[in-house]
């Protein structure tokens, strides 16, 4: 049985927590977290890693020329391209507040693209 | 002459927890900001990482602005935006001018100052060549970037591994930039690992240690930057200069606190934060003077910039309804010992300490692993920690228990001891 070690840095919180992982007779074994979100980060990384898209969109209405925006949750990290081509071309209209939806099923991710902040009309 | 108790400098994450702290003992608040919008640098920060510790969710930057904000309504809080001080007196009297009200003057009960800070620029390093379009701060272009929809270039070399850096280095090649390389002074980044891994490693993009950039190309604009290797006394090693063609160079090499009114004022500043000198209130040496966040030291959680700020805002409100004459203060120096560059607070004032914990905030001088923190009572041993590593692009915090000070006589101390890397 091959045992290989795989370095990564959990990105939960802003510890950054050296971790390591390896494939003990079949199954991931993590060191290095010092809570459970570090353990479920490691294997979720190495079998489907997912992030936090956080943007702008144009918006519309307001004195501001942008909105923040973000991913309500993390999506699979191979769909960032297309959720970030998508929010090229999308549009926000004041007034908006946080959490509004901006954008539903971002990417067919499923996930949709909420905003980041307040943004009263003009 | 417009009187209020205590007066906040600055409407960021700092002077937005210091107003409700100090609003929730009772008196009167009023905010001078002298942007548009309350938010401060977290109205451009629209990435996630914000309010781990405070809130126990991760939100992005303007959340947490917004999460205090939306606090302030009802408040009785007085808020002025677009009004910027332009001076201030030991005596606690303030100028401040708006397009919209003219010149203001207020006297103060108690005095927050919550300016934050502002990023090192090309002029200070002193980088040859000549005055090209297309350098910037890293904080200057995610301005550009989030909240103005400006792309400052497409080929992007970025001088300094610091947060803003890193943050910046994924922000532009989300929005399609060519960010062809990172390069840092030192041999370790002084951004949070966790950066490192997400904005860097997640996209490829190239980071240097040990490397400067040592000429910037191009007369109207940026045509190429000439980066080399250092030495370990951080001089530029001749044979290995490359030059990397690129339009726009973004410097994140450090961030300097904005205290241009607190000198105006009189208050001692430490040298080695570039903040003020303070005691465990974060009452400054100007007497019902008060200092918190990045104004005070550079800071890498806005979590404890909150935390900071509440404690700032509590104690300026209680000098301000404190009528009698204040006692004369009782000093326990706080000093930093081997491996720590510096401590705040950075002196007690062991008549107004109160029980119960007391928190020391830190930064060592170079990268420990494994390190052990320990603060000592002159010899004596009232607290150790350990940790996996100590780096100094992360502030670390140690609690002690106030009530081991109450007869303390000589110096606090903290330092830091372990392996090397």
């Amino acid at each position: 049985m091959s045992e290989e070690t795989r370095e990564l840095t959990c990105i939960v919180c802003p510890v950054g927590c050296r971790l390591k992982a390896k494939l003990v007779d079949g199954q991931l074994k993590i060191d290095g977290q010092t809570c459970v979100r570090g353990e479920k980060y490691a294997l979720e990384e190495l079998t489907n890693p997912t992030r936090t898209v956080t943007s702008s969109v144009a918006l519309e209405g307001s004195a501001l020329p942008l909105l923040s925006v973000k991913t309500r949750t993390p999506v699979p990290k191979v769909s960032i391209p297309a959720v970030l081509a998508q929010l090229k071309h999308a549009q926000a209209h004041a007034p908006v507040r946080v959490g509004d939806v901006i954008v539903r099923n971002v990417a067919q991710t499923g996930i949709d693209i909420v905003a980041t902040r307040n943004a009263p009309s003009a | 002459m417009i009187h209020t108790d205590v007066l906040i400098i600055g409407g960021g994450p700092a002077g937005l927890a210091a107003a409700l702290a100090a609003r929730a003992q009772g008196v009167q608040v009023t905010v001078l900001e002298r942007d548009r919008d309350l938010g401060g640098i977290l109205q451009q920060c629209i990435h996630n990482g914000f309010g781990l510790h405070y809130f126990g969710e991760e939100l992005t930057g303007p959340e947490y602005a917004q999460r205090f904000i939306d606090r302030l309504e009802g408040s009785g809080i007085e808020v002025l935006t677009d009004t910027m001080v332009i001076s201030l007196s030991a005596d606690r009297q303030v100028t401040a001018v708006s397009a919209e009200r003219g010149l203001l003057h207020f006297t103060a009960g108690a005095i927050v100052l919550a300016m934050g800070c502002r990023e090192r620029t090309r002029g200070a390093l002193n980088i040859p060549g000549y005055r090209p379009a297309g350098i910037f701060t890293a904080g200057s272009a995610q301005r550009l970037v989030n909240m103005q929809g400006a792309l400052p270039g497409r080929e992007i070399v970025v001088l300094g591994s610091g947060d803003i850096g890193l943050i910046m280095a994924r922000r532009l090649t989300w929005e399609g930039a060519n960010v062809k390389l990172v390069c840092e002074l030192m041999s370790y980044s002084s951004g949070l690992a966790r950066n490192v891994a997400q904005c860097l490693v997640d996209n490829d993009i190239p980071l240097k240690f040990s490397h400067t950039v040592v000429r910037i190309h191009g007369r109207e604009r940026v045509e190429g930057v000439t980066v080399a290797a250092v030495n370990e006394k951080l001089q530029p090693i001749k044979t290995t200069e490359e030059y990397i063609p690129c339009d726009t160079l973004l410097l994140s090499v450090g961030l300097i606190p904005e205290n241009e009114l607190s000198l105006m004022a009189g208050v001692p500043m430490d040298p080695v934060t570039g903040g003020a000198l303070v005691d465990q209130s974060r009452q400054t040496g100007a007497p019902g003077v008060f200092a918190c966040g990045n104004v005070l030291q550079v800071h890498d959680l806005v979590d404890n910039v909150s935390r900071e700020a509440e404690i700032a805002g509590t104690a300026a409100a209680k000098y301000a309804l404190d009528r009698r004459p204040a006692r004369e203060p009782r000093w326990l120096a706080v000093t930093p010992g081997e491996g720590v560059r510096y401590v705040v607070p950075q002196r007690i004032d062991l008549n107004t300490l109160e029980n119960g914990e007391l928190d020391l905030y830190f930064r060592v001088r170079g990268v420990v692993k494994p390190a052990t923190a320990q603060v000592k009572l002159g010899e004596t041993l009232l607290k150790q920690r350990r940790a996996m590593v100590m780096t100094p692009g992360e502030m670390e915090k140690i609690t002690i228990d106030a009530a081991k000070l109450a007869q303390a006589g000589e110096a606090l101390s903290v330092s830091v001891t372990g392996g090397k890397q």
